[in-house]
């Protein structure tokens, strides 16, 4: 069945979709690691460089007052986007990555004392272990993780067992960029809470295909890139809840995030800005918002509608293929194939994929844990977006029965 | 030298190739293929070369003042690759490896189809032969 969704409309949309690479039309299946770019988020950024470039809230002059405005507007978009109760609870970062580092250092170091308790899972990115190892070991918490079944999904009971009253923080991705399991967050949340713990989302595979609502969550945190959300790279947001931004130390010192500055005492600056010192990434910021306004107009259930239509399509027919193993096959999931091919390393696949203009990622895909865990040293991953379509799955098919069988 | 006449045999056949990637891709595969066995108990992590994406394994002996390598990789086309690299060295003296520049990588434009992160690997490899050599000929 075949949904309305304006597939051909988007694509022309989207420039980088007509390369040619190899003599072939690009296939561009790597969306989990970032997404391609609409004309009007390439244009707001040629837009900003050539009419209004300044610094922002520094300024009297027209072009401060003009970057500011754009700038503080991308904020006030972002806010709706995840149905935050204020601007002052998005923090511009540079990533997801970012954002996590930014809790780790700023609210664990501060607020967690030796021996308390961190849970992530077995499914997280390295930037979702990474900032907890290094926490952990500066101030002796305890890191826990919660067990992965063999389809690809977190084990609730597993998850429940490692609570306790030491329990003060959990992180946990929304959707796993490995195995495109989508994670019962908000289910994961409440179990948190009534724990007594905070808890933080890596939300950063999930804006682009689902609608994100942080209050009906109820997460404390919540961290998302633009990059993987047809946005500029180097660009992300944090979420926090403002009665606990508030309470949190900044994590670097600068312009911006302060008050008043003598060489006795500085006061710092009000939340959001106390946490964004220095100059930000204002053209990236403001081309953010464009990105967020072309899926507002399409519309997250029209896009995870039509983007369900080709998951399946792309499942059912690697089904078919008996020497493809895939990795991550719960039914919540969203268009990301993780698998390898018995006697078929995924490294020449991708290198005959490329030949054919066909763009995959293969390795551990920065889940060197989750890998271990299954035993794998890493497999072939192709990650679908909205733009992607029923032709392409179908080449890639064929050229895929092809490759394996030289 | 002979290591160039090798060199340049090889870079003839990539230009009967036409730049195609993937018949490259295939002849890289066939190459491979063609690589003298590799016993599984030589394939152990001492006989890694390190910075290579792939895994690849590489030994020697050194008879008559010749070195003769054995290799292989988990991967195809490193294993063509590594194949490339053992047909320019194989059955050389320590000095004629040390003495070789390799010039065929560029001038196939094998290092445009494998890429710059892959780059780093072919120059991993071509280190642990001269590596190689050079403790062959230190201790005789
Ligand atoms: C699940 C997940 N979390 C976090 C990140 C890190 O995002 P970024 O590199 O944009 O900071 C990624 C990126 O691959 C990801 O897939």
């Amino acid at each position: 069945m075949m949904s309305n969704f304006p597939i051909s409309e988007v694509r022309r949309d989207f420039p980088i979709l007509d390369t040619k690479i190899n003599n072939n039309n690009l296939v561009y299946f790597d969306n989990a690691a970032t997404t391609q770019k609409p004309q009007s988020v390439i244009d707001s950024l040629s837009n900003y460089y050539s009419s209004y470039n300044s610094n922002i809230h520094r300024g009297v002059h027209h072009l401060a007052e003009k970057a500011t405005e754009e700038f503080e507007s991308t904020r006030e978009t972002a806010k709706s986007f995840i149905n935050a109760s204020s601007t002052n609870e998005i923090i511009f970062t540079r990533g997801a990555t970012e954002g996590i580092n930014l809790v780790a250092s700023s609210y664990c170091k501060n607020f967690l004392n030796k021996g308390d308790e961190i849970i992530i899972s077995e499914m997280e990115h390295h930037s979702n272990i990474v900032p907890w190892q290094m926490v952990a070991k500066e101030n002796d918490l305890v890191i826990k993780t919660i067990k992965v079944t063999g389809i690809g999904e977190l084990d609730i009971e597993n998850f429940k067992s490692l609570l306790n009253e030491k329990t003060k923080f959990v992180s946990v991705v929304y959707i796993s960029n490995t195995l495109g399991t989508i994670n019962p967050v908000k289910e994961l949340v409440k179990i948190s809470k009534d724990a007594g713990a905070k808890v933080m989302v890596d939300g950063a595979q999930a804006t682009s295909h689902k609608n994100v609502d942080v209050r009906d969550l109820n997460c404390d945190f919540f961290v998302f890139s633009a990059h993987k959300m047809y946005g500029p790279t180097g660009v992300g947001i944090l979420y926090g809840k403002e009665e606990i931004l508030d309470k949190m130390p900044p994590y670097m010192g600068g312009g911006e995030m302060i008050k008043d500055v003598s060489f006795e005492d500085t006061t710092y600056n009000a939340l959001p800005y106390k946490f964004e010192a220095g100059t930000p990434n204002i053209g990236d910021v403001i081309g953010f918002k464009k990105a967020i306004e072309y899926l507002n107009t399409l519309g997250r259930e029209n896009i995870y509608r039509y983007e369900t239509e080709i998951r399946d399509h792309t499942w059912n027919e690697l089904k078919k293929i008996d020497r493809i193993k895939l990795v991550g096959t719960s039914d919540s999931k969203i268009g990301i194939f993780s698998f390898y091919v018995e006697g078929f390393h995924y490294y020449d696949l991708g290198l005959f994929l490329d030949a054919k203009g066909i763009a995959i990622r293969t390795g551990h895909h920065c889940t060197q844990p989750l890998m271990d865990k299954m035993n794998l040293d890493g497999t072939a991953r192709v990650s679908l977006a909205m733009y992607n379509t029923y032709e392409e799955i179908d080449y890639f098919i064929d050229e895929l029965k092809k490759i394996i069988s030289k | 030298m002979i290591t160039e006449k090798i060199q340049k045999e090889i870079i003839d056949n990539f230009n009967m190739l036409d730049d195609d990637i993937e018949m490259s891709l295939n002849y890289l595969m066939e190459l491979g293929e063609g690589l003298e066995p590799m016993d599984e108990d030589l394939r152990v992590d001492d006989n890694i070369i390190k910075g290579c994406q792939s895994k690849v394994w590489l030994t020697h002996t050194f008879v008559d003042d010749k070195l003769h390598f054995l290799g292989d990789s988990n991967t195809a086309i490193t294993k063509g690759l590594l194949s490339l690299l053992i047909s320019v060295f194989n059955n050389r003296t320590p000095e004629e490896i040390l003495d070789s520049k390799l010039f065929f990588i560029n001038e196939t434009g094998l290092c445009r189809f494998i890429g710059t992160q892959r780059s780093n690997g072919l120059e991993a490899m071509e280190n642990k032969f001269k590596l190689i050599a050079l403790n062959a000929l230190k201790n005789g």
